[in-house]
């Protein structure tokens, strides 16, 4: 076959022949994808809401909630049709930018793990935050309850062992949770009726500590 | 025959001057320094240092004999020797050994012998050995010791240094600038820091001593030191609670250190007067930023580089006038 | 005979990375671990193979003056199709490699190997054009994500080598990639000439 001369009406041909054929492709493709790629997606979401859940509990869609005027996103779980703590979106500003945190509180309140989902902190120093806080870690902040007692770094007479060389950075981390609990205790107070009083004033000294 | 003919690298001079009597002259005018930090920090300083001047003259010499194969050996010009001082001194006193060997690996045989030795090297190669070690290893890069521990080594107990409390400063902590040392206990080098970077007196000694054997012109130093003091005061004015004061500025972290020692190295900085000018106050400039609003506490060592890479666009733009040229109307 | 000459051609004569240079964002950005870089590479070559044989086999169909943009369409088809299927099936990796994906759009490379041979030549050998030259991007960007990976962290394709401590971060930052990848350059050219 011969080369096609550079004819206006060829170019227009060509191209629309071209264009057409791949659209059609993709769309087919997409078509074929949109249902794996919607899984994946949730699937990536609960393997995080998993790790930082009780264990075998099933988190729900989630609910926002505004204190000071920073919303929180909740995943509330439940473990045999019973209420069994909830996993707690929450920011706060590092020391390169947002630092957000997915923290995950049992009943009582307790922390079981969290989570960094995203952030912009310093190679090798900050950025030791995603492992840094975790269970048989220098800074292990899990079972500890920020109601009783809210959690600050050693150097801020707090029981937290701050990340090395990265005071700043290990104050965000912590200000998120503490704001994270304090989210979820408000939330607890409002959703189940029969809470007590107790949490509301444990959200409250939460949040004039933070002030 | 082959060896009557001399073709090196510039510096050319056709006097007593020599390569050899200025980086000696620039070692001597880091004594007081040296003696300063062994009052301060004790063995450790004197540990780093050693071993960084032996590793930076170990693969000097061992990369022009085996790697570059080059018959005549550089080691003796002084060039390697200061590259070890400077990267010695710009190290925690407590950094462990095999660190510095590799920031003097990375120093000579990264940042100067890949370009070509002496008078080849775009970035200044101590610094660059600085500033591969504080990317690559931040935790024991940013962790310095006490002062006056003078027997400890890589044991001694830590502190935050002047630069760390003014980050915590412009990061919202408004009580961090009252734990300062006061700015005579800067001044003299009192305060934890780097080896060779805590006293600014010693440093401004070593710096009449090189203005007054005329290895340096005041250019460049006192740029940089003018451009620190004016932008910092600037921001000290607008907010003097989360901004420290210009003469803190001045008197920590490397910045008597880099204007007088670093900053002023032959290969990497202009030639003519106006560009020393113009690249001094980019240093200055660059320092404060990085120092207010960068990831790292300290901004010297990557402002130096920096202006360094600008070097060849300055000296384009900066050319002395032609002797015999006519003066377009 | 001749299509084994082209695919060494594209292997190491004609290397696009360490020869041409080409294709330096993504060997740069992606490289900070062997398993990436080999990633980034897989996914450059399937997209280079398939828009190679197909641009060779419309060559005559496409007018010379519109041929850019629609060389342009048919990489850009096959790099979307590409990034749904990654997307679905692979979602860490896809995850990782992040923004270059749909970048392999304008890695020169592509547009290159269809301007300089696809066009002239049929679609059989441009196959093992593609193959060659995607190839010798997969191996150089494995070779330097090993390099970096292992200076860094100490490991190799995530298996550890020395203890983590060792590791030097510079390297799996963007200034490390830079210095891997002259030294790796200088080493290549050596042993080219030599």
């Amino acid at each position: 076959m011969k080369k096609l001369q550079s004819s206006l009406v060829n170019m227009v041909l060509s191209l629309t022949l071209i264009v057409a054929v791949a659209t059609g492709i993709l769309a087919y493709v997409n078509q074929l994808t949109a249902g794996p790629i919607a899984e994946a997606n949730k699937k990536a979401l609960n393997d995080a809401l998993k790790e930082v859940l009780v264990e075998g509990s099933q988190a729900g869609e989630p609910e926002t909630y505004e204190m000071d005027g920073v919303s929180y996103k909740i995943y509330k779980a439940d473990k045999d049709g019973q209420f069994a703590g909830a996993a707690v979106e929450s920011s706060e500003n590092g020391f390169g930018g947002a630092l957000t945190v997915l923290v995950g509180f049992d009943k009582e309140g307790n922390i079981i793990n969290y989570s960094v989902l995203n952030h912009a902190e310093t190679p090798g120093l900050g950025s030791k935050s995603t492992f840094w806080f975790k269970k048989g870690e220098k800074g292990d902040i899990t079972g500890k309850n920020p109601g009783t007692k809210a959690l600050t770094v050693s150097k801020d007479g707090g029981e937290v062992e701050a990340i090395t060389a990265s005071t700043i950075t290990s104050r965000a981390f912590l200000k998120a949770v503490n704001n994270a609990y304090a989210a979820y205790s408000g939330q607890h107070v409002d959703t189940s009726s029969g809470a007590s009083q107790q949490k509301k004033e444990a959200s409250a000294q939460v949040t004039t500590t933070n002030q | 025959m082959a060896n009557k003919l001399t073709l090196s690298l510039s510096p050319h001079v056709h006097n007593n001057d020599s390569i050899q009597n200025n980086m000696y002259g620039v070692l001597i005018a880091l004594i007081p320094a040296f003696l300063v930090s062994l009052f301060v920090f004790g063995l450790g300083a004197l540990i780093v240092t050693l071993t960084s001047v032996a590793a930076c003259v170990f693969f000097e010499w061992a990369i022009t004999k085996y790697i570059l194969r080059r018959e005549k050996n550089t080691i003796l010009d002084g060039s390697a020797i200061l590259t070890g001082v400077l990267l010695g001194f710009n190290l925690p006193s407590n950094l462990p050994i095999w660190l510095i060997i590799l920031g003097a690996l990375f120093a000579i045989g990264v940042a100067k012998m890949s370009f070509g030795g002496l008078g080849c090297n775009i970035l200044n190669p101590a610094l660059a050995g600085r500033v591969f070690l504080l990317i690559s290893y931040p935790v024991q890069m940013t962790t310095w010791p006490k002062i006056q521990q003078f027997t400890s080594y890589v044991d001694a107990e830590t502190a935050a240094t002047p630069l760390a409390l003014m980050k915590q400063a412009v990061k919202g902590d408004t009580s961090a600038l009252n734990e300062l040392p006061s700015s005579l206990d800067l001044f003299l080098g009192m305060n934890p820091g780097s080896i060779g970077e805590i006293s600014a007196v010693a440093l401004l000694l070593g710096l009449a001593y090189m203005l007054w054997k005329k290895i340096i012109t005041w250019h460049i130093p006192v740029s940089i030191i003018a451009t620190v003091f004016v932008v910092a005061g600037l921001f000290h004015l607008y907010d003097p609670y989360t901004f420290a004061a210009p003469q803190v500025h001045l008197f920590t972290g490397g910045l008597m250190l880099g204007a007088i020692f670093m900053a002023t190295d032959y290969v990497t900085s202009p030639m003519t007067h106006k560009g020393m000018v113009i690249y001094g106050i980019g240093i200055g400039f660059l320092t404060i930023i990085i120092r207010l609003f960068g990831a790292y506490p300290e901004g010297m060592s990557f402002a130096i580089l920096i202006m360094n890479v600008f070097t060849p666009l300055i000296n384009t733009y900066c050319k002395p006038k032609r002797f015999g040229e006519v003066v377009k109307k | 005979m001749k299509n084994f000459k082209i695919l060494l051609n594209g292997i190491i004569n004609e290397n696009p990375t360490f020869v041409l240079l080409l294709g330096m964002c993504p060997t740069l950005g992606t490289t900070s671990s062997a398993i990436n870089g080999m990633g980034m590479g897989l996914a450059t070559m399937f997209v280079l193979i398939c828009s190679n044989v197909v641009i060779s086999a419309l060559k005559n169909l496409i007018p010379d003056m519109v041929r850019i943009p629609a060389y342009v369409v048919i990489i850009a088809s096959f790099v979307t199709l590409l990034q749904m299927v990654m997307q679905a099936y692979v979602p860490s990796l896809y995850k990782t490699l992040g923004i270059f994906i749909p970048l392999i759009v304008v890695n020169c490379i592509l547009l290159g190997r269809a301007e300089a041979f696809a066009s002239k030549n049929k679609p059989i050998p441009s196959f093992f054009d593609g193959l060659g030259i995607g190839l010798g991007f997969t191996m150089a960007l494995t070779l330097l994500g090993m390099v970096r990976e292992f200076l860094g962290t100490g490991k190799v394709f995530d298996l550890p080598v020395v203890p983590e401590n060792y590791g030097m971060l510079i390297f799996v930052l963007a200034p490390g990639a830079f210095i891997a990848l002259g030294y790796l350059i200088a080493i290549v050219n050596k042993l080219r000439k030599a």
